[in-house]
């Protein structure tokens, strides 16, 4: 009976963190697969973000929603800024000059933020409603992680049934598939791909908001959590939602599990899976065929 | 099966060497004049800046890594983000060797780091470079990753987090000492072997298979089409890079006198390719100038405000990626034929 609540609580503890993976992961994973642009500063935009909510709730003492909100806008707004000027014009390019590109951003992104609220981590402040523990019927657990996860499986079907069920869905699932045929019905691939990294942006926004509280947040996060990031996109498969979430949970939960029982290099367990998997399959569990 | 040529006339073959663009293909591995510039550049300096021999030294480490770098991304074209996989390599064979009072003797050390990145260039080469894009990316990176997390849990011989701290380096030849005060020793040692490394790799670039990695880079599908045995090739040149970078590593933890995990660090992998992108790839001198600019930009931005280093950096970065794609050499040259090349075709 206490393996079975101690199996729970480190599935629940797991998965919600693989739910905060997924939410600053799926925009990548969409615009990479649309596109085909190593996008390294995704992670910098979910820092950013997650800046704006730290920074609305602490400073200017906004609901935890509207700091959710404003991070989501903030950062969507700014990404499509930098989208038009920067990225735009390396669609074409080698993947050196996106990876070139990319961690200059990370550069100037950390060095802003240091610059402008300075090097230490960001404290987060949980809402009260959010703190403390909540009754599941079969086990006691944080209100905060059963929230995330509540929160990841409202986003993942909406993602999905936006995917499946709506027009610029249609559109995007098309282009991913086959970009000219796509464009030679008409398909509007340059504005697709801006919404689409306007959205992938925000999410990753969301993502840093909500992660905060365990992940902290100080000018480092880009470039710490960006392995995470990657490897959760390759392993899930390039534009494929469920593929990313399944990816993420299974990497949350593995990290939770590692991080308990082998405290000292657990890690290298994660760096071994991802290899093996994708020599097994490059294209990723639920990616389709490179071809 | 053997083809059948037709014997060439000798009198057409001298016609032919005649062309101006055989000429230019038959000198295009001479030396040049002004390739002797960094070498002398680089003697000089131990004469008029004694005191700063220890950033030079570092500097030369630097430029070593870059060039090894350069064979595979710049002339082979495999797309990296795990090359301090061989630097760490190396510089741990120097340090545990070292530091367990195994072998210290500083020339053989370096072979065996050589020995040692390339042992693992090779087997990660032949299971990675099977991949390309987005997975070789990130394969790579991993296998960096997994390096360094393996040299974090072997605590008890690598000192994990800590490192293996002041390393006990013989003499070199048995005459000259590596004195952590004065770098005379460690900065003429550095740049006799960045030499050696320097004229292996520009004759390697030039020859046949230099070329041929040159073709696959190029033109993937045309270099099967003709037979070429690509991921052989791709494989022996990763092997070879990697085999250099240990050397790197193997220098760099011998004239700190330390090795830590940053030698297995994701910020030294991207740092590297930086450098060799902003000095320009795929022309052997770009990771001298990459790496000069880097670390003089670096040596005294980052003194002033280290922020304001990283902000520079970031702009510079974006900006190479946008508008100087072959880096500060390809800029010159573009600078050099717009005001000396009008003047030559008039």
């Amino acid at each position: 009976m206490i393996a079975g609540i101690d199996v729970a609580s480190i599935l629940l503890g797991g998965v919600a963190a693989g739910t905060v993976l997924f939410i600053v992961s799926v925009g990548l994973s969409v615009t990479m697969g649309l596109m085909g642009f190593v996008n390294l500063a995704h992670g910098a935009f979910a820092m950013f973000g997650g800046y704006i909510v730290v920074l609305a709730m602490n400073r200017a003492h906004f609901s935890f929603t509207v700091a959710l909100a404003l991070g989501f806008a903030a950062t969507a707004a700014l990404s499509v800024v930098l989208e038009q000027f920067l990225y735009r014009r390396l669609y074409r390019a080698g993947e050196l000059d996106q990876v070139l590109l990319t961690i200059g951003l990370i550069f100037i992104f950390m060095a802003a933020l240091t610059i402008a609220v300075g090097p230490q981590s960001q404290a987060m402040q949980l809402p009260p409603e959010l703190g403390g523990q909540i009754n599941l019927g079969f086990i006691q657990y944080r209100t905060y992680s059963v929230f995330l996860i509540a929160i990841g499986v409202v986003i993942v079907a909406g993602i999905w049934l936006a995917f499946e069920r709506t027009r610029i869905g249609a559109q995007i699932r098309a282009t991913v598939d086959n970009r000219r045929m796509a464009e030679s019905l008409g398909i509007n691939v340059d504005r697709l791909f801006t919404i689409t990294f306007a959205f992938g942006s925000g999410m990753a926004a969301l993502g840093g908001g909500l992660g905060a509280e365990f992940l902290g947040l100080d000018p480092q996060y880009a470039l710490k959590y960006l392995v995470y990031f990657l490897i959760a996109v390759s392993v899930g498969g390039l534009g494929s939602v469920v593929g990313v979430y399944y990816a993420s949970l299974l990497l949350g939960v593995l990290d939770f599990v590692l991080k308990l029982y082998l405290p000292k290099g657990g890690t290298i367990f994660i760096y071994v899976l991802t290899i093996l998997l994708l020599l097994w399959r490059p294209q990723g569990l639920f990616g389709r065929k490179a071809t | 099966m053997s083809v059948e040529i037709a014997p060439v006339q000798p009198i057409a073959t001298v016609q032919r060497l005649d062309q101006p663009a055989a000429r230019i293909l038959m000198r295009r591995h001479h030396p040049r004049w002004w390739e002797a510039l960094p070498w002398l550049a680089a003697v000089a300096f131990y004469f008029v800046f004694p005191d700063y021999l220890g950033f030079a030294t570092a500097l030369l480490v630097t430029i070593l890594f870059a060039l090894s770098l350069d064979l595979a991304l710049g002339y082979a074209g495999i797309i990296t983000l795990g090359h301090a996989a061989f630097f760490g390599a190396g510089a741990y064979t120097v340090g545990l060797l070292a530091f367990h009072g195994i072998w210290t003797e500083p020339i053989t050390s370096l072979a065996l780091a050589a020995l040692a990145a390339a042992v693992i260039g090779f087997a990660s080469g032949v299971v990675l470079l099977r991949t390309k894009g987005l997975t070789l990316l990130m394969l790579t990176l991993c296998t960096m990753a997994l390096l360094q997390e393996a040299a974090n849990m072997a605590h008890d011989y690598t000192g994990g987090f800590d490192g293996l701290p002041s390393l006990d380096i013989a003499p070199l030849f048995g005459l000259f000492e590596f004195n952590p005060l004065y770098a005379d020793t460690q900065y003429l040692y550095t740049l006799a072997i960045l030499l050696v490394c320097f004229i292996f790799i520009r004759t390697l670039v030039y020859s046949p298979f230099g070329q041929s990695l040159t073709g696959i880079r190029e033109n993937l599908l045309r270099m099967h089409a003709v037979g070429a045995p690509v991921r052989r090739r791709l494989i022996i040149c990763y092997t070879i890079s990697a085999a250099i970078a240990g050397i790197a590593g193997g220098l760099w933890a011998q004239t700190n006198a330390y090795v830590n995990l940053s030698a297995l660090d994701l910020d030294r992998a991207a740092t590297v390719l930086i450098i060799l992108i902003l000095g320009g790839y795929g022309r052997l001198y770009g990771a001298f100038v990459g790496a000069a600019a880097y670390l003089a930009l670096e040596h005294f931005l980052a003194r002033i405000y280290p922020t304001a280093w990283q902000l520079g950096l970031g702009l510079l970065l974006v900006i190479v990626a946008l508008y100087a794609r072959k880096g500060l050499l390809g800029l010159g040259e573009v600078l050099w034929q717009r005001y000396f090349g009008r003047r030559a075709a008039t």
